[in-house]
């Protein structure tokens, strides 16, 4: 490895060692396990485990929940952070520090909370099933819930983007004679966009893998509302540990997958700004 | 940060446009945020004060806070040595493969808590690979303390480490060659000029690490073995209450939870505060001529 | 905790050097969903009984989940001194995965080590408004029915195979038998891990008609929740539940607890522990105490596995395993 610096700070080797140790025990050994543990029954009943009926229609109501529940941030998150950014008014603070709840709050909390809340007999659910709708034990529930859990990703992305827009090119724009919407059209959104889709990628990465505000919320009824998490849990308790190991792997890919989509798309965003910059 | 700083006219948005916006944004924010954190704590005392201290009081649940507090006493200094060991190394250095190495450190934010738990099943687990090495010794890792930690840590592996870095890179490292030329050690250096300066990001990131590891459930649901007053931690101390008809008790507990994260919330703000004044503090003297 | 622990290496010493010496002992009892309240009692009267007994202090620990779940945990390593499970079937699994227990494990106490036994039965709302009176009652359209998944609770495996023994009973073959169990699965609006989640369900969050439930969980529900809300409805003819008990031999013997975790076992058969099961709404095994009880055990026609499945390994494969029966009705388009 080579090290290019004027003067070399002290620690390399010793930060390097430390963290590609700890990285390795901690993170990289056990997941080689579960590949390995995976591949372990051979890639015909690795595709029959990972593509089974029950697993296909997880992967669905897992992915389409959490894209679902991507969306509704992408659009209230964002709301919220504009709000939040843009305007003064009583509680914004408060309101402020109240996003990073769902971070700071267990899910297990989360889990039995919203299911008092949105089932039939609980505070909310009685006006929504007094309407003719559904949320707990549907999986409508497993949006709700991830609504909740996923809300900071979005509105912690987009509010320093929104922080740090030039007022002054917006001004000008208004200056030249632009409207409130083709400002919004023109100037704002292309500024904001890496900074939305970043922020729903993030929700959606981690929305697929939530578990425990889910579980009670949902009705993990098979084929319905039955979340590849759970899945995951129901097989290892079956001791089918290589077909839970298969469910993992797949999992697991897409959300790095994601991850590392992000960081390509961020890496070009911002070599495409400053190229820009340079002409 | 452009917070404070009041915005031009001709860009403030007249009332009739702000309004609907911001009445959205606050009924959005009351029904997911504020009215799940008042139902935790307005199930919680229900039924009276009296039940409320009862059902924390009780033996189970005492173990499940100490085992709780444990466990995040041993993770979380744990992810801070890693953590800024991570910083230090990626922010202060240029080397091949730095790219991969900070998304490897990413990657547990994307691995589901319970595939973490999977994974200690299939290495510990009487039938995983060490199985057996360990059951030989008597060593118990899984469905004991060990496991529990480090299930914990797996989880909360990079948050101090995502909260140093942004920081580190933004303060640049004249400081620390400052000190290296005057003749400081290492350590020195480290203890005297790096240490004060990430001081209120590194107890950000701490009280953020920490809230994760006291409330973390699937990972630790898939290792515990759910022994009571042994290693029920209490977010799978809430299940089980709310599993026995004790609905006001699981609140309890889970309020218990809540607070902790509304401290968090409260410290996190406070420390954002302190840290943005800090640099704008800095970024004016700098900008003095 | 540190405390805790060295008490305990304190007391493995002292029992490996004098078993004469008064000493802590601990057992932990690996069990399913439904026995909380049971051996909260069962543990308190054993312990003070062994104390006088033995001059020792004994600690029971108490692990509880869905029945399969808690086997897979003792397969993985979790040192339970003993298990007390939903069905023999779990604790076979400990004999196949690692040898933990000997093959004839179910042979060393009476009553095919069920020292309690119990059945399925119904749990409506007041009033029974659904007016639910036997099983075929629960198929109609418009009944919403609560009960576990058989996958991972061992008494939703019992739900599932009375429901099917009755079915076969009055419609006369398997065939009918499969399509009134999946109608009556098409009536599950929530599909629980767990008893204990399911009982929740119907309980707490009012979902559903029906649960189906163990009898001691539904008379524990009316007594806890109280009679002004819900009702038993006892079927024409049900299954005959034996939870069944064992000592966890490669664990005992380690841990060299293995006298106490028997008499432990035994303890269940008294007339004392008896008269605990009984309390806790398990039919007891024991005549006497039974006769004592029979107030709360009302008669009815009961099936057992053995009989009417071929046993717990044929009921499995025919139904649980991977593929089969129970997951084909989840199968779209039937």
């Amino acid at each position: 490895m080579r090290i290019f610096r004027r003067q070399a700070l002290p620690g390399f080797g010793l930060t390097l060692g430390l963290v590609l140790s700890y990285l390795t025990l901690i993170v990289l050994l056990p997941l080689a396990a579960l590949v390995l543990k995976s591949a372990s029954i051979g890639p015909h009943e690795f595709w029959a485990a990972a593509t089974s009926p029950r697993a296909l229609a997880a992967y669905r109501v897992t992915f389409g929940s959490a894209a679902l529940a991507g969306l509704v941030n992408l659009v209230f998150g964002t709301l919220l952070a504009w709000v939040l950014v843009r305007y003064r008014f009583p509680g914004r603070g408060f309101i402020d520090a109240l996003v990073d709840l769902p971070f700071a709050l267990p899910t297990a909390v989360a889990g039995i909370t919203l299911t008092a809340l949105y089932a039939g007999n609980g505070p909310l659910g009685r006006w929504i099933e007094a309407a003719g709708y559904k949320v707990a034990y549907t999986p409508n529930g497993i949006v709700v819930a991830l609504v909740f859990v996923s809300l900071p990703f979005i509105v912690r992305s987009v509010q320093p983007v929104l922080e740090s827009l030039e007022a002054d090119v917006e001004e000008a724009a208004a200056t030249l004679g632009a409207g409130r919407l083709t400002i919004l059209a023109k100037v704002i959104l292309p500024a904001l966009w890496p900074a939305i889709l970043a922020g729903f990628a993030l929700a959606f990465a981690r929305s697929i893998g939530e578990y425990g505000s889910v579980i009670f919320i949902a009705g993990n009824m098979p084929m319905v509302s039955e979340i590849a998490p759970l899945l995951i849990v129901a097989k290892l308790d079956q001791r089918d540990y290589a077909g839970a190991a298969a469910i993992a792997v797949v999992i697991l890919a897409v959300s790095f997958a994601v991850l590392l989509a992000i960081n390509l798309v961020q890496l070009w965003l911002v070599r495409r700004r400053s190229a820009k910059a340079v002409r | 940060m452009k917070r404070g700083v009041a915005r031009p006219p001709a860009l403030r948005d007249p009332w009739w446009l702000a309004l609907p916006l911001i009445l959205v944004a606050l009924a959005f924010a009351a029904l997911f945020l504020l009215l799940p954190l008042v139902a935790v704590f307005g199930y919680a005392f229900e039924k009276g004060w009296d039940v409320f201290v009862t059902a924390i009081g009780d033996p189970d649940a005492r173990e499940a806070i100490r085992l709780t507090v444990q466990v995040a006493a041993i993770s979380v200094p744990a992810n801070l040595v890693f953590g800024i060991a991570a910083a230090w190394l990626v922010t202060r250095f240029e080397f091949r493969g730095k790219g991969l190495l900070v998304s490897l450190i990413d990657l547990p934010f994307a691995v589901s808590p319970v595939i973490a738990g999977l994974v200690y099943v299939l290495l510990f687990g009487l039938h995983g690979w060490l199985g057996e090495w360990l059951a030989e010794r008597d060593i118990h890792v899984i469905f004991a303390l060990p496991g529990i930690v480090l299930a914990t840590v797996f989880v909360t592996f990079p948050i101090v480490a995502r909260e140093l870095i942004p920081l580190m890179q933004a303060q640049g490292d004249e400081e620390e060659q400052a000190a290296r030329t005057l003749g400081a050690s290492g350590f020195t250096m480290f203890w005297r000029v790096t240490l004060p300066k990430i001081g209120w990001g590194l107890l950000y990131g701490v009280i953020l690490c920490n809230a994760r590891a006291m409330g973390e459930f699937g990972a630790v649901s898939v290792v515990s073995g759910h022994i009571r007053g042994l290693t029920n931690t209490m977010p799978l101390h809430v299940e089980i209450l709310y599993n026995e008809y004790q609905s006001t008790a699981a609140f309890a507990v889970a309020a218990l939870l809540a607070l902790l994260a509304l401290v968090t919330l409260v410290l996190k703000h406070a420390i954002g505060w302190r840290i943005a004044r800090t640099t704008s503090d800095e970024s004016s003297t700098e900008a003095r001529p | 905790m540190r405390i805790r622990l060295r008490n305990s290496w304190l007391a493995v010493l002292l029992a490996a050097s004098t078993s004469a010496i008064a000493a802590d002992v601990t057992l932990l009892n690996v069990s399913y969903d439904p026995t909380r309240e049971l051996y909260r009692d069962v543990n308190a009267a054993f312990a003070a009984q062994w104390k006088q007994q033995s001059g020792d202090t004994l600690t029971i620990r108490q692990s509880h989940g869905g029945s399969g779940k808690q086997a897979r945990s003792v397969i993985d390593g979790l040192q339970a001194d003993v298990v007390t499970l939903a069905l023999s079937y779990d604790i076979d699994g400990l004999h196949e995965n690692g040898n933990l227990v000997p093959a004839d494990w179910q042979k060393r106490l009476p009553d095919n080590s069920a020292p309690y036994t119990s059945t399925i039965v119904f749990l409506v709302r007041k009033g029974n408004p659904k007016q639910l009176k036997d099983w075929n009652d629960l198929v109609r359209d418009g009944v919403g029915v609560i009960t576990p998944n058989p996958k991972t609770s061992g008494g939703a495996r019992w739900n599932y195979l009375a429901a099917w023994a009755y079915a076969r009973r009055t419609l006369g073959s398997d065939d009918a038998a499969r399509d009134f169990v999946t109608k009556l699965y098409r009536n599950v609006p929530v599909l629980d891990t767990g008893a204990r989640g399911a009982t929740t369900t119907f309980v707490e969050r009012g979902q559903g008609d029906v649960l189906l439930a163990w009898e001691n969980e539904a008379l524990l529900a009316v007594r806890e929740i109280g009679k002004d809300r819900f009702e038993i409805v006892v079927p024409s003819l049900s299954i005959l539940a034996e939870p069944p008990v064992s000592v966890v031999d490669k664990v005992v013997d380690k841990r060299g607890t293995r006298a106490v975790a028997e008499s432990y076992l035994r303890f269940l058969y008294t007339p004392q522990g008896q008269e605990l099961a009984a309390k806790h709404h398990y039919r007891p095994r024991d005549r006497s105490v039974a006769e004592k009880y029979a107030a709360d055990f009302p008669a009815l026609t009961l099936v057992t596995v053995d009989e009417a499945f071929g046993g717990w390994h044929r009921a499995h494969q025919t139904h649980f395993a991977d593929g089969a029966s129970f997951d084909r009705i989840y199968v779209p388009g039937r």
